[in-house]
């Protein structure tokens, strides 16, 4: 099986520790990753302003880049979703496009849906809050949302779950957005912050020691504010944190063997 | 409405009172957290909002035909249907009717509709006293205020607050903000009004087309006192408020308190088919831009809503920022969606003062995709030349250096280098909006891109990958 890192912009650039913990996390499995070059931005921070004459051109590269592959993969939900619910606009009818939109996944959504992982080998003794980001509760579903009446699940809980040793925070607000979104982190950035403090808080009173999510852009934002108010909270992504306590070679799910055996 | 002030400045002004702005989002949340009991009571919820939508989505596509057959059945009842286009035909047909009946003291209860058209202001110019009546608006009307929430409209005052305003305007004892005794005080003030009132105006939860009745949702029964003392009723509805039949009625009146208040039902649904004996029923209805948001692909489902107000109770950004911070008669989602409607330019402001998280849609009982028509008015701003400079220039810079693999790759590097190497004074400055409450992130060294070629580089040949 054959996974294309998507690196979002400013994980290749400011928090490269992520993405290799990606690529080592997919290498462990047995997959065969590759990086291709051409990949710059999917064209999210343009489309959230409203300039999608802007957006276009990067979301065509995305296409022409990315097309090629099996499988594309992103330790991101929100670019996932940029590619997957807004590309429609600029891409829509476009050859290969579907196919694309299809066999693009985030991070956890891959690993739970595709690749099936039901077992993981690895342990982190630590209390983790998890902080489920909007874009991949609510515009991938990843997992289930307190507005939302029906089964609760979280495919990113799901995974984390799996390693021994672990605890998790019980927060009073489960999925209140942290405040992030982009450029509305500056333009409004009173009430961002506020949103991002309000998160740490809740963190804070419920003892977490490690704050993980499956998007860094959120978690740039809360470490943003942690580090300047000296909080003992240590932000790791999700992908980190899996590939940290996991031993190589350990994993074992059905897809698992399929994959090593292509 | 003439001067739009930025939401971003009005929020910051509401955020600075820190403890205040917790209080506000505490308050709202409880109501939420409340909505989410009931609405898990109920193992159908998912298809009632399901159902909701789609009578709507039905009844708009239709909205000429079901006015028609309500304006028939109504005047068959013996209510007098008039129609205005904008609100200053509303505000002068209401005017007409209360003149014409000598009418110089009026009750109203809650109607979202005359906020939108100004409609208070407007009679007493004309020496018509109007009296809220819904203890919340009876508040802010006599603290000279308007509502801040379109359920809730006195959610930002505390009871400390309405104390002294109902101390300065009622006389009640100095100091007692027990809720009880200023709601007694309140009671008492009012029912003098009512029963020294000339004619009742209320608003209209839903207009049914097929009995051409209307529904009038409250909690407090004021509706009902006050179109029941006086002989002349005027109800006051957006075009939207129609639905097909009363069978549709059920699936409305068990979303909507539920998302509203987090109650069952409201305490008092009153249905009103016709005049009192010997008095007079008129009917307003208005359009006021209706129909244009009926014609737009884009924006027509958020002709859907019932103003329940979830989406304001759940919006992180109002609940921080607080319902004037959107200088608009609908705060909140929905009046971000609704107010560039009528004026982009003055309220370019409000499809950007949201995080994007998707709550709302979420939470509509009537499965209004808010968070996408907030992001679809982004462009529609930028398509008319309305976003400033400060939001559109970076994106064509961002995009033009992002089409280029080598040249993101460069600048990259270069702004890395700065963030490492510069004094902390020369990148916490005042221009930095994000370094004013949170640290910049640390910037690494290299790029993922130029590890991940190095490892390349480092790794072993093809043919050696299977020994590994």
């Amino acid at each position: 099986m054959q996974v294309a890192l998507f690196v979002p912009c400013y994980v290749d650039q400011l928090y490269p520790q992520v993405a290799m913990a990606t690529l080592r996390l997919l290498e462990r499995l047995g997959l065969e990753v590759v990086y291709p070059q051409n990949q710059t931005c999917c064209g999210q921070p343009m489309s959230n302003t409203g300039c999608w004459d802007d957006a276009l051109p990067l979301a065509q590269r995305f296409l022409e880049t990315f097309a090629q592959y099996e499988y594309v993969v992103a330790p991101s939900g929100s670019c996932v979703a940029m590619v997957r619910n807004h590309y429609d606009e600029l891409l829509g009818g476009q050859p290969g496009f579907n196919e694309l939109k299809n066999k693009t996944f985030e991070l956890c959504e891959f690993l739970v849906d595709v690749l099936k992982i039901n077992q993981l080998s690895g342990s982190f003794p630590h209390q983790v809050g998890l902080h489920q980001s909007c874009h991949g509760l609510r515009d991938l579903r990843m997992g289930s949302c307190s507005e939302i009446v029906g089964p609760r699940f979280s495919k990113p809980k799901q995974l984390l779950e799996l390693l021994d040793d672990i605890q998790f925070s019980e927060l009073q607000r489960d999925d209140d957005c942290c405040g992030f979104g982009g450029t509305f982190a500056v333009s409004e950035e009173a009430v961002s912050c506020m949103m991002g403090q309000d998160r740490i808080a809740d963190h804070l009173q419920a003892g977490t020691q490690i704050l993980t999510a499956a998007d860094m852009s959120c978690l740039m934002h809360l470490q943003g504010i942690i580090r300047r108010e000296n909080h003992p909270i240590k932000v790791m992504h999700i992908a980190e944190i899996l590939a940290e306590a996991v031993e190589p070679g350990s994993m074992k799910s059905v897809a698992v063997t399929e994959a090593g055996k292509s | 409405m003439s001067s739009t002030q930025d939401h971003p400045a009005k929020a910051k002004a509401f955020v600075a009172n820190n403890e205040r702005a917790h209080w506000h989002d505490k308050a709202l949340w409880f109501v939420r957290e409340k909505r989410d009991r009931m609405a898990n009571s109920l193992p159908e919820w998912e298809t009632l909002r399901e159902v909701a939508s789609e009578i709507k989505s039905h009844t708009i596509g239709k909205l000429a035909d079901y006015l028609e057959q309500f304006e028939e059945n109504a005047t068959k009842l013996g209510v007098h249907v008039h129609w205005a286009k904008d609100d200053k035909e509303h505000n002068r047909i209401v005017l007409e009717i209360l003149q014409s009946h000598d009418v110089k003291r009026v009750v109203k209860s809650k109607s979202m509709l005359t906020e939108e058209c100004h409609l208070n202001p407007f009679l007493e110019k004309h020496d018509i006293e109007v009296i809220d009546t819904d203890l919340g608006e009876r508040i802010v009307q006599l603290r000279d205020e308007s509502p801040s929430h379109i359920v809730l409209p006195a959610i930002h005052i505390r009871k400390e607050e309405v104390s002294e305003t109902f101390e300065e305007h009622l006389g009640t004892e100095h100091g007692n903000s027990d809720p009880k005794y200023l709601t007694e005080a309140a009671r008492g003030h009012l029912r003098e009004k009512f029963l020294g009132a000339d004619a009742g105006i209320t608003g209209v939860n839903f207009a049914i087309a097929e009995t051409g009745g209307i529904v009038v949702c409250t909690n407090e029964g004021n509706a009902d006192l006050g179109v029941s003392l006086p002989k002349l009723h005027i109800a006051c509805m957006g075009i939207e408020k129609i639905i097909p039949r009363l069978n549709d009625l059920s699936v409305f009146l068990r979303l909507l308190a539920r998302s509203a208040t987090g109650q069952p039902i409201t305490t008092y649904s009153s249905h009103f088919h016709g005049p009192l004996t010997g008095g007079e029923m008129h009917i307003v209805l208005l359009d006021n831009g209706r129909s244009d948001l009926m014609g737009s692909n884009e924006f027509r489902n958020s002709l859907k809503c019932i103003r329940c107000g979830a989406c304001m109770n759940t919006c992180p950004v109002y609940r921080r920022s607080g319902g004037h911070s959107y200088s608009t008669t609908v705060p909140g989602p929905i009046g971000s969606i609704l107010a560039p409607a009528m004026d982009s330019k003055a309220n370019k402001s409000l499809p950007f003062a949201c995080s994007l998280c998707g709550s709302c849609t979420d939470v509509c009982p009537v499965k209004i995709d808010l968070h996408h028509q907030l992001l679809t008015w982004r462009g529609e701003l930028r398509k008319r030349g309305q976003l400033p400079i400060d939001k559109w220039l970076p994106m064509k810079v961002g995009s033009w250096v992002m089409r280029s693999p080598s040249l993101f790759a460069m600048v990259g590097s270069i702004g890395r280098f700065f963030l490492r190497n510069m004094p902390r004074w020369m990148i916490y400055h005042g221009l930095n909006s994000w370094g004013k409450q949170r640290e910049l992130p640390e910037a690494p060294k290299k790029s993922f891109r130029q590890l991940y070629n190095e490892q390349q580089k480092n790794k072993p040949q093809a043919g050696d990958k299977n020994n590994e």
